[in-house]
This record gives C-alpha cells, sequence and structure tokens, in this order.
C-alpha cells in the first residue's frame, strides 16, 4: 500500500459519462498500488453510486455544476469524498432493499451499494450548500490487495 | 452498452455487452426490451454474458424489465451471467425473483 500523503483530485461536470473518467482514473490509481481486481471492481461500484447521486440528486443533472471527488490513503484507509454543488438532499433509501415488499421496488439501492461495498460511509452538508459522502475502506490484509 | 436481439424457437434473446449503469446501459436495456415488446416478444431472455458492470440503476431496469414483461402477460429470465453479476443479484437478493440458467439450450427450453 502507498505512502498516507498520497492523494488526488478530481472535477468533472454532470454528466453521467463523467462517471467513467472518475472510475478509469480510480481504478488505474488503484491498480497501481497493488489493490486486486475484486476489491478495485466493488470500491468501484461503490464510487459510481456517490458520483451518480451527486451529479443527480445534488447537481439535478446541470453540466454547469461540478462534482469534486478526493481520493486518498489514511492509516491504510482508502478514503473517497464526493461533493456536489446543489442544495443539499437527503440521501434516498428505502428501509432495505432486500425485504420482500421492496424487491421489485427498481429505485433505492445506490446507498445499499455503498454500504455493501464499503466500510463506512457518511454524509455531511456544508453550511454554504452541498453534499459531501465520504466513503472509506481498509486497503490493509487479503481483502484489500492482490492475494 | 452494445444490446443485438435474436429469436430462436419462441424466444427473444438480448444479448448484452459492457455496463448496465446509469444513464446509458439502463435506456439501453429499456429500449431493447420496449423494441422485444413491441414487436410481439412475450418471452424474452437476457444474456448477461459480455456484461461487467451493473450498478444500482441498471438492477433497477433489470427490475422495471421484469415487471414490464410480467404485466403483460410475459416471462423474462437470464442467463449466462458473469460471477460478479451473479454476486450482486445475491447481495440484493434479487436471485429470488428472477429464473437464472448457466446454459442456453436448456434457458430457452424453459419457456
Amino acid at each position: 500500500m502507498p505512502d498516507d500523503d498520497f492523494r488526488f483530485h478530481l472535477s468533472v461536470g454532470s454528466r453521467f459519462e463523467n462517471i467513467e473518467l472518475v472510475q478509469a482514473v480510480l481504478n488505474d490509481t488503484l491498480e497501481r498500488i497493488g489493490c486486486g481486481d475484486d476489491v478495485r471492481h466493488w470500491i468501484d461500484l461503490a464510487v459510481r453510486e456517490a458520483v451518480a447521486n451527486a451529479i443527480k440528486h445534488g447537481n439535478r443533472n446541470d453540466p454547469d455544476k461540478a462534482v469534486e471527488v478526493d481520493v486518498a490513503i489514511e492509516e491504510g484507509d482508502l478514503v473517497v469524498q464526493v461533493l456536489d454543488q446543489g442544495e443539499g438532499f437527503e440521501p434516498v433509501e428505502v428501509s432495505d432493499p432486500r425485504s420482500p415488499e421492496n424487491l421489485l421496488n427498481p429505485n433505492g439501492r445506490g446507498i445499499f451499494y455503498m454500504k455493501s461495498f464499503m466500510d463506512q460511509i457518511e454524509y455531511s452538508f456544508r453550511p454554504e450548500g452541498g453534499t459531501v459522502v465520504t466513503l472509506r475502506k481498509s486497503l490493509s490484509g487479503p481483502a484489500g490487495s492482490k492475494e | 452498452m452494445k444490446i443485438s436481439q435474436r429469436s430462436r424457437d419462441n424466444v427473444v434473446i438480448l444479448d448484452c455487452k459492457g455496463k448496465i449503469t446509469i444513464g446509458v446501459g439502463d435506456v439501453a436495456l429499456r429500449e431493447a426490451v420496449h423494441a422485444a415488446l413491441d414487436g410481439g416478444a412475450r418471452n424474452l431472455l437476457i444474456n448477461l454474458q459480455g456484461v461487467s458492470t451493473v450498478d444500482s440503476s441498471g438492477v433497477g431496469e433489470l427490475v422495471s424489465s421484469y415487471t414490464t414483461v410480467t404485466n403483460r402477460g410475459g416471462k423474462l429470465k437470464l442467463v449466462n451471467l458473469p460471477a460478479k453479476v451473479a454476486d450482486i443479484l445475491q447481495i440484493t437478493q434479487l436471485i429470488t425473483v428472477f429464473e437464472v440458467f448457466d446454459d442456453e439450450d436448456e434457458a430457452v427450453e424453459s419457456f
């Protein structure tokens, strides 16, 4: 794993196709620091959800509003922060998308994805506007590295 | 995301390749399913062999497709799930909703 001072920043316009840009940079970075295929795949899915929420619910698909993505390694954990320029939104979460009454609901699995594939997820709201979601996952141990 | 359509017996098969993700792949899947239904199809088999990623919108679109086809009196089933896509269906418990096959012949015969 890399030193704790490892970090980078991306700023993309609010277009869904830009999720692929974030994914490409993140995936390449995680591969270079030694993360295995499986770990990269699940992190990718979680970060996709955070960026998609920022674009859709935060910035309401306004391409002139940016989504800021900060990636860092802190004490062996991958920490990804996704910030939008919206007015702040309450993340929508159905009670449990796996319960029988929710299974056929096409919506409400985004936060479930993030919770399932990361160790920790936290929302905060800046006083000047904008929602920050912070995703954290340990990269130490066998789950975080190539075999 | 590329989707091509072919038929076997009384089943329309949608071969999917790429990512079923928000804004692109999910829309492509929705359009392909509706086009098949509008073309008279009732039995749909979605071949996920070439699919690398399914985000929550993609999963939602699979659910919507299932509901749409079922509400029109048809059947929608899945075949050739890559391991990570199968994991997603397991984690979301949607494995209990979809009829899933490893073999296309078997899937086609099941309709």
